[in-house]
């Protein structure tokens, strides 16, 4: 397909109705709770392997790192192609990766250690992987608390962007807890690494370019009259 | 060395074998049903199917006799045993071996056994199950993983192949090294391990009585998967320091570098014996998940073989010498 056929594509599909999107939503929705429900399936025929509480903390894992990276794919999407509504999806996918991530947590507490407290103490305190993936878990708590509409209006946008933008810090995390977990073979987390690095590295890339655009004084009525979040400090 | 013989246990208490034998007449049954839905219907059979089913019809071993040191406990089901395992050389994952591994060719297989001995040899695995009587040995076994099963091996000590060679009185350590094939392992086309895989013991852990030259289980030959045609078990260290699939086993005066302690000195040391006191850099070795069961055990020091073989470490210190 050539680039103008693509442009003349994506057209089609900028102007979505309030309609379309709530339908879009609701397939979304559906397909998140897929993994969960082929999960269900698998543990209730017995198909999990010789090993089914590890799989069932690791498959939960996997898919809150996974939402967890999708949701930070909306951003660059959206730049990317235009496609301005998928913003809207983004609360659902960060809550869904909060959700899974609810799972894979309390598959640890109750199925791994069964509520062996002073063992799972000595887990968070010791075992650095372990460590990593409880703070994950407990930065997520705040931006899930923060994700309602009401929240944004009581914070104010800029504080709960700021707050929000932790969940760089959160992917770091994430992926670190799942590289200091494996044995020996990196693989997995190396690929999860690179996808990652790619959604970060756009992010610094067009911010840099945008701070650049700023010093050079683009758009300064626009943000003398607040209209653009300035990078660049107004009172250098 | 006193060495007190565990209660031997009734066959009637193991009784699974026929049932186990009809339980693969259903999974033939079952795969049939898949192969023909998936050629009726155009469904794909899903790819892990036909990794319970052995490519060819296993070797069933007769005249295996009830061997010393036996665990009452109950045995990991033949599944469990054959489709969770641990064979780098395979895919690191627990299902890559059972999937894979049946392209490897386990006949012929000669091992060759040289170093410090007097009379270095090349045996093939034929020659190799006739010297000694097959024994049934009810071994508990303990990954580093912190799981654990209960494995009826079939065997004999490793002892008596050891000395067909006769070593000489400087060798101190064995090691084994195992099959490395590119073709049929896509698991060593990834450097996460410097392949081949080589484990080692010293001389007389390898002399050991509980030291078994494995060579099936559940009264039939080793599947692929679980190390055939040829495996060392040592059920009182952790499971990688059994190697799998041996081709060659020599005789130095060095601690052999093993593969693991060449990949991860600070987590895996040469003697890797199973002690809840001593975790693992990442994890508690405290307490493991027998498979099969819901609650942890607590590990046993010697995975519960202190009796046996703590005489083998007296005076060392098994913190430092992990």
């Amino acid at each position: 397909m050539d680039a103008a056929a693509l442009q003349q594509g994506l057209a089609r599909w900028r102007a979505l109705s309030n309609d379309q999107v709530a339908r879009l939503k609701a397939v979304l929705f559906a397909l998140c709770l897929l993994p969960l429900a082929l999960l269900a399936w698998n543990a209730w025929n017995d198909a999990l392997g010789a090993n089914p509480i590890e799989a069932v903390t690791r498959t939960l894992g996997d898919w809150a790192l996974r939402l967890l990276l999708i949701t930070l794919t909306v951003t660059p999407l959206r730049r990317l192609t235009g496609l301005h509504w998928l913003t809207r999806l983004r609360r659902m996918l960060g809550l869904f990766t909060f959700f899974y991530a609810v799972l894979h947590f309390s598959s640890y507490l109750v199925l791994d250690q069964f509520f062996d407290w002073p063992e799972i103490a000595k887990d968070i305190l010791k075992r650095p992987f372990i460590t990593v993936g409880v703070m994950t878990f407990a930065l997520l708590v705040p931006l899930a608390a923060t994700s309602t509409n009401a929240m944004v209006r009581r914070l104010g946008g800029r504080r709960w962007q700021a707050l929000h933008r932790s969940v760089y810090a959160i992917a770091i995390l994430a992926v670190l807890h799942f590289w200091w977990m494996v044995k020996q073979d990196v693989t997995q987390p190396l690929i999860y690494s690179a996808v990652l690095t790619v959604l970060l590295g756009v992010r610094a890339l067009w911010r840099e370019q945008e701070r650049r655009r700023q010093l050079g004084g683009a758009y300064l009525p626009q943000v003398r009259r607040g209209k653009i979040i300035p990078i660049v400090s107004r009172r250098p | 060395m006193l060495i007190l013989r565990a209660a031997d246990i009734a066959p009637s208490e193991i009784t699974p074998r026929e049932l186990y034998q009809r339980r693969r007449e259903f999974i033939k049954a079952g795969l049939g049903l898949a192969a023909a839905t998936a050629l009726g219907g155009g469904v794909l059979v899903p790819r892990s199917a036909p990794a319970a089913t052995p490519a060819a019809e296993p070797r069933r071993f007769d005249g295996v006799r009830k061997g010393p040191f036996g665990s009452d406990e109950k045995p990991n089901s033949f599944k469990d045993i054959t489709t969770y395992n641990n064979f780098y050389e395979f895919g690191s994952d627990k299902e890559s071996p059972a999937e894979y591994a049946q392209a490897m060719k386990t006949r012929p297989w000669t091992v060759n056994l040289e170093g410090l001995v007097h009379k270095p040899k090349t045996l093939d695995i034929d020659d190799i199950l006739r010297l000694a009587p097959l024994e049934e040995r009810i071994y508990r076994l303990r990954c580093v993983e912190a799981w654990s099963m209960v494995i009826p091996w079939v065997g004999f000590p490793l002892s008596a192949l050891l000395r067909q060679v006769d070593p000489l009185g400087t060798a101190k350590y064995v090691e084994f090294h195992s099959h490395l094939d590119p073709r049929t392992m896509p698991g060593v086309r990834l450097p996460v391990l410097d392949w081949p895989y080589v484990e080692g013991l010293r001389l007389d852990e390898a002399m050991h009585p509980l030291t078994l030259a494995g060579v099936g289980l559940y009264g039939q030959a080793l599947p692929n998967q679980n190390g055939a045609p040829l495996r060392v078990v040592v059920p009182w260290k952790y499971g990688f320091k059994s190697g799998k699939s041996i081709v060659k086993i020599r005789f130095t005066d060095k601690m052999p570098q093993t593969a693991w302690m060449k990949a991860n000195p600070e987590e895996y040391g040469f003697y890797s014996n199973v002690n809840p006191n001593v975790d693992h850099r990442r994890w508690s070795q405290a307490k493991e998940r027998r498979i099969g069961e819901f609650r942890k055990r607590q590990t046993l020091l010697f995975n519960g073989y202190a009796e046996q073989v703590a005489g083998l470490y007296t005076g060392m210190d098994l913190a430092r010498n992990y």
